[in-house]
């Protein structure tokens, strides 16, 4: 395990930022921390890269405890926080420089060329920081997070604000490093963590909701769904009388989400239904629900 | 350590702000030395250049502020604060680094008025006539009071992350240590019985003495306790993290 958190508490003043979270992280998959906002996905990677220490708990990166021997320690993570801060007034090979001056690499000059095409900044690598746009500034972030090959990298909302074309850069770039490294990603946009993380884990109010592979929570949430809109009124409990072992969710007076419990198609089952209360049927339409759905109920159950 | 040193040297060397502060402190204490005053070193008819050291004190406090405010105060504003201390780098490193590229620039400023001593020794009657050793004690004990100030601007830089507020505060911290003391000890309450210790806890009381060029190691030590103190509190406030 390259990560290990237990029983991590942070509290801020009053505020209990983190509540009592476990979880792992594993060598050679991505792991990605989805919450709404103010769920504690930042104080966790905060924790976890040495810059502020946990209230109780502990956070063990690469085996070691992130409290002792911390400078060995933070040679060896790469980490892109929050806002993605940056010495805005220096060039782009200054600023990565400096970076490899930190670590002490020595053959900084090829270290910082490597990153720079890693990256994709190399028709950008002559301008100043402040001239570069939002997402090229991301993967400045995202090159002095990696110049020195950490084994683990901690990324904070690494492709948020990010246009699409982007977005799916940036992706394949994360995507790619996995091979080697522990990779903790965050965001609280679902469909972006869905798209390159092996494990997700749920935070919501500083607490674990979920935590589990992403295709067991896939296969745990997700069940179909049928979209009905009948012409004239429909009472719930007479949909709910007609149709055994069914979930029925009111929209409007004439919308109805319905969710079956068994695999069959009933679909025929809802035009008879129409036919037989000499209603009509307007709108009829099977879907899944997505990852999104896993989300939302994870935490609102959490939330009542 | 030199990473973080290097970085704060070119960051104050290639803003505008840099440049201006140091050609102010240039400005200001030429027109001191040689210009107004009644006693410039054309009235006073004597081959010293003790006016510098006297009016020092007083433009370090608009100077030193204004170089000592950049060092926390903005990278915790731009957030770079993250940055460098997840960053292999100790405590230690990045506040030593910041202190040593502060006094590098304050010796990069004060480094100029060597002409002064140059031109009153050409000028003397006869050539040479003035007390160098004095002028050098007076050097050794003006980079010792810019020690403390740069020390009082890393403590208030860290404490706030904004630069103005940084900058008020540390002025009035070194308007605080140098002169408060001194006033305080000539109450009445207090004169005659303690007024020495009083006395002795401001920076001017030592300052006055390591200025006329006689360094006395009591002076020493209170200059490099000062700087340690409060290099320490930066230190310790950094290591906490409570911003």
């Amino acid at each position: 395990m390259s990560i290990v958190v237990n029983n991590l508490t942070k509290r801020y003043n009053d505020q209990l930022a983190l509540d009592d979270i476990s979880f792992e992280a594993q060598h050679g998959q991505i792991t990605g921390l989805v919450g709404p906002n103010g769920a504690g996905k930042s104080t966790t990677m905060k924790i976890l890269t040495c810059f502020i220490p946990a209230t109780s708990g502990e956070a063990r990166v690469c085996g070691k405890d992130v409290n002792d021997d911390s400078i060995d320690l933070r040679q060896q993570i790469g980490y892109l926080p929050e806002h993605n801060p940056l010495y805005k007034s220096m060039y782009v090979r200054e600023y990565l420089n400096f970076v490899c001056k930190i670590h002490q690499i020595k053959d900084a000059k090829s270290a910082i060329s490597r990153v720079i095409e890693k990256v994709g900044l190399t028709e950008e690598r002559h301008k100043k920081i402040n001239q570069l746009s939002k997402g090229y500034k991301q993967r400045v972030g995202i090159a002095q997070a990696l110049i020195h090959d950490p084994k683990v990298l901690i990324l904070d909302e690494p492709i948020s604000g990010l246009d699409p074309n982007q977005l799916e850069e940036i992706r394949m770039l994360i995507s790619g490093l996995k091979e080697d490294k522990t990779i903790i990603f965050s965001s609280h946009i679902l469909q972006e963590v869905e798209s390159i993380c092996d494990k997700i884990v749920i935070l919501n109010k500083g607490k674990i909701a979920a935590d589990d592979m992403l295709a067991n929570l896939k296969s745990k949430g997700i069940q179909e769904l049928i979209e009905v809109e009948f012409l004239m009124p429909v009472e719930k409990s007479t949909l709910l009388s007609s149709f055994q072992e069914i979930g029925v969710e009111s929209i409007s007076k004439t919308q109805f989400i319905l969710t079956p419990k068994t695999e069959s198609d009933i679909r025929g089952d809802i035009f008879d239904f129409a036919v037989k209360h000499n209603n009509k049927l307007i709108g009829l339409q099977k879907r899944k629900s997505s990852l999104e759905n896993v989300f939302k109920n994870v935490t609102k159950s959490q939330d009542n | 350590m030199i990473s973080v040193y290097y970085k704060e040297l070119k960051n104050f060397l290639s803003s505008l702000t840099g440049y201006i502060a140091i050609i102010i402190f240039l400005v200001v204490c030429s027109l001191f030395v040689w210009v107004i005053t009644e006693n410039n070193l054309f009235n006073y008819n004597y081959a010293s250049i003790a006016q510098l050291f006297d009016i020092a004190p007083l433009v370090f406090i608009i100077l030193i502020p204004g170089i000592t405010m950049n060092a926390f105060a903005e990278e915790k504003q731009n957030g770079t604060i993250e940055f460098l201390t997840t960053k292999p780098l100790s405590d230690f490193q990045i506040i030593s680094g910041k202190y040593l590229a502060a006094m590098t620039i304050v010796f990069l400023a004060i480094l100029p008025t060597l002409i002064y001593y140059y031109s009153v020794y050409q000028l003397g009657s006869p050539k040479g006539n003035i007390d160098t050793g004095a002028v050098i004690g007076s050097y050794v004990g003006l980079f010792l009071l810019a020690g403390i100030f740069a020390a009082i601007g890393m403590f208030m830089s860290i404490l706030t992350s904004n630069q103005i507020a940084a900058f008020i505060l540390t002025a009035f911290a070194c308007f605080f240590f140098y002169w408060i003391f001194d006033f305080i000890s000539e109450l009445p309450a207090f004169y005659g019985k303690v007024d020495d210790i009083i006395k002795g806890i401001g920076i001017d009381y030592h300052y006055t003495n390591i200025s006329r060029g006689r360094i006395d190691t009591r002076d020493v030590v209170y200059f490099l306790s000062m700087i340690l103190f409060f290099l320490w509190l930066t230190y310790v406030t950094l290591d906490k993290r409570k911003w």
